[in-house]
């Protein structure tokens, strides 16, 4: 934890920390507050008086279905994004692990999504998905599909999931890669020994012991897919058409900057702080005491 | 490799071919549009080959923006994309230097107090805390500021974990052999901790750099005047028009433009780039 040897001095470590603290201060943990408190009073529609009213903001909260409806959608959201870029980046990780010449090309070529920002990740499935010039849509005209997810919701909701995903597929591409590469040859060779085909081999030996990177990925992809997509949304469906792409951080901001619901704001996100805080425990404990199998 | 099987080998390299090119498409189809004329996409579907305005596109969009939604010049919103990236790159690495520096080599009242405040930040996302942030920001008049756009960004778990795990690693008798040849601890930071760091902060910094560039969320509530709009944020403004549809070939031009400074980042410091990730996550 710390240094056998230190220094000391007076007020020097206390200069260093001071500017990272005032900082954590002022925009974090202030504002946090302000969230909680915020999130046990009701305000007159005038903004002029107050009023201390317990949970009530989150029993309203937890009383209307289109807020659990917004809940369920975004749990959706996040495993089928979470499925879709884990799935696609293993399959591509496994390939380019059997691959010996020319790997690293393919690494290259497959690395840089990670720099595109969400929200041009979502304008470009966006217009690859535009009825009129997208060329998805175009193909899926072809085969019978009318594709137009200004109209449709399922269709707007499955854009989103796949813009989401598509960005997220070099940062898993690199850690299945390295965890593939982990993984000791003398076993797998014996497993080839023993007779054990390649599928026989990826499932008995290589994908349980990646399963600490799996599970690692699966929970920096959840919390990629609850709080780092709203770019996605608001650059591209704006949560809708009839809020079928609409997620708990996307309403959070449309209720408090648009409705001005101060109240209901707060408590969502409160709501959502202690997601937050869930989530970031299981990647601590995790990452302190690896995944046993 | 265990065995040979050529068949498999071939199969492999059809479906890498396959996932780069599924990785590919959208930014090879977001190119030809660029390089498109308004009329070129009447026709409905866009074409797969590129067309001949690529130099007029980009040239409208870097200098003038496009008109119909009185977007700023995309190089104006460039610039201050690279003022935000480089103020938050460089303002996390520098703040969390010091305050891990503080941490593992002093020992002073509430040193465990600090760690975990600083802990804290990790859990509160800004979109978990979106109005109150605004109000304390609006409150200090830091709203349309290079300010604004920055400092409340620049605190940071992550990066103070990860030199506090790098300080733990530097060997003792560094420190004691330091003392003994009489540094204080300002000359012990800048002679022989701050080179020692030198390929943490350069990883640091590629993947800072990026994730500063791409923030969406925080320019999108500080800024309310064009001249502060980034271009990751600004790009939205020309695709939802009311009523209307996107001008697509200006819409692409801008997408282009707003991802190849991080993409370029990515391809050529590939090695400090993958060290970043990795490292960051430990």
């Amino acid at each position: 934890m710390q240094k056998r040897v230190t220094f000391s001095h007076r007020y020097l470590p206390y200069l260093l920390v001071a500017p990272q603290i005032i900082i954590t201060v002022i925009f974090f943990i202030w504002p946090a507050g302000q969230a909680v408190v915020q999130s046990v009073l009701v305000e007159d529609a005038f903004g002029l008086s107050t009023e201390f009213v317990w949970f009530e903001n989150y029993q309203e909260l937890f009383a209307d279905p289109s807020y659990l409806q917004t809940f369920y959608r975004t749990i959706v959201f996040s495993f089928s994004t979470a499925a879709l870029a884990m799935g696609f980046s293993l399959l591509l990780a496994v390939m380019a692990d059997r691959i010996i010449k020319g790997e690293s090309v393919y690494k290259t070529m497959l690395i840089w999504p990670y720099a595109v920002a969400p929200a041009l990740a979502g304008v470009l499935w966006f217009m690859m998905f535009n009825p009129t010039i997208g060329i998805i849509s175009f193909l899926l005209g072809k085969v019978g599909v009318s594709w137009n997810h200004y109209l449709n919701g399922d269709q707007a909701f499955l854009l989103v999931v796949i813009a989401a995903a598509w960005k997220q597929i070099s940062y898993n591409f690199v850690f299945f890669l390295a965890g593939l590469q982990a993984v000791p040859r003398s076993l797998i060779e014996a497993a080839a020994i023993d007779g054990a085909g390649p599928f026989r081999r990826f499932w008995s030996i290589v994908f349980p012991l990646l399963s600490p990177t799996t599970f690692f990925l699966l929970v920096v992809n959840l919390v990629y897919a609850f709080f780092d997509t709203f770019a996605v949304i608001h650059a591209t469906t704006q949560g809708g058409p009839a809020k079928a792409t609409e997620i708990l951080v996307y309403k959070v901001f449309n209720d408090g900057f648009i409705g001005l619901d101060l109240g209901g704001s707060a408590a969502q996100s409160v709501v959502l702080m202690v997601i937050v805080i869930v989530l970031t425990i299981v990647q601590f404990k995790y990452v302190e005491r690896k995944v046993a199998y | 490799m265990v065995e040979n099987r050529p068949f498999l080998t071939l199969l492999s390299h059809l479906i890498m071919i396959a996932g780069v090119a599924i990785v590919a498409l959208p930014v090879w189809i977001a190119f030809v549009i660029s390089t498109m004329d308004a009329t070129d996409l009447l026709g409905g579907v866009a074409p797969l080959w590129p067309g001949d305005q690529f130099l007029e596109n980009y040239a409208t969009i870097l200098f003038q923006g496009e008109q119909a939604s009185s977007a700023p010049p995309v190089l104006l919103m460039m610039t201050n994309s690279l003022i935000m990236a480089l103020g938050i790159a460089i303002g996390k690495i520098v703040i969390s230097i010091i305050s891990a520096y503080a941490i593992v080599y002093f020992r002073f009242p509430f040193r465990m107090f600090f760690f975990w405040m600083i802990f804290m930040t990790l859990m509160l996302p800004v979109e978990v805390r979106i109005m109150p942030t605004f109000k304390v920001i609006a409150d200090l008049n830091m709203l349309n500021s290079y300010a604004g756009l920055t400092i409340p960004l620049i605190a940071s778990a992550t990066a103070t974990f990860l030199f506090r795990q790098f300080f733990l690693t530097v060997p003792e008798e560094l420190l004691e052999a330091a003392r003994i040849d009489g540094a204080g601890p300002v000359k012990f930071f800048i002679d022989i901790l701050l080179p020692l760091s030198r390929t943490n902060i350069a990883a640091l910094f590629v993947i800072l750099f990026i994730y500063g560039w791409n923030q969406y969320l925080w320019p999108l509530i500080v800024t309310t005047e064009d001249s502060y709009y980034t271009v990751v944020m600004g790009v939205q403004r020309m695709v939802a028009v009311p009523d209307a549809d996107p001008i697509w070939h200006y819409v692409m031009t801008t997408a282009l433009l707003g991802m190849l400074p991080p993409a370029l980042v990515v391809l050529f410091m590939q090695k400090l780039f993958v060290k970043g990730l990795v490292e960051q996550e430990k």
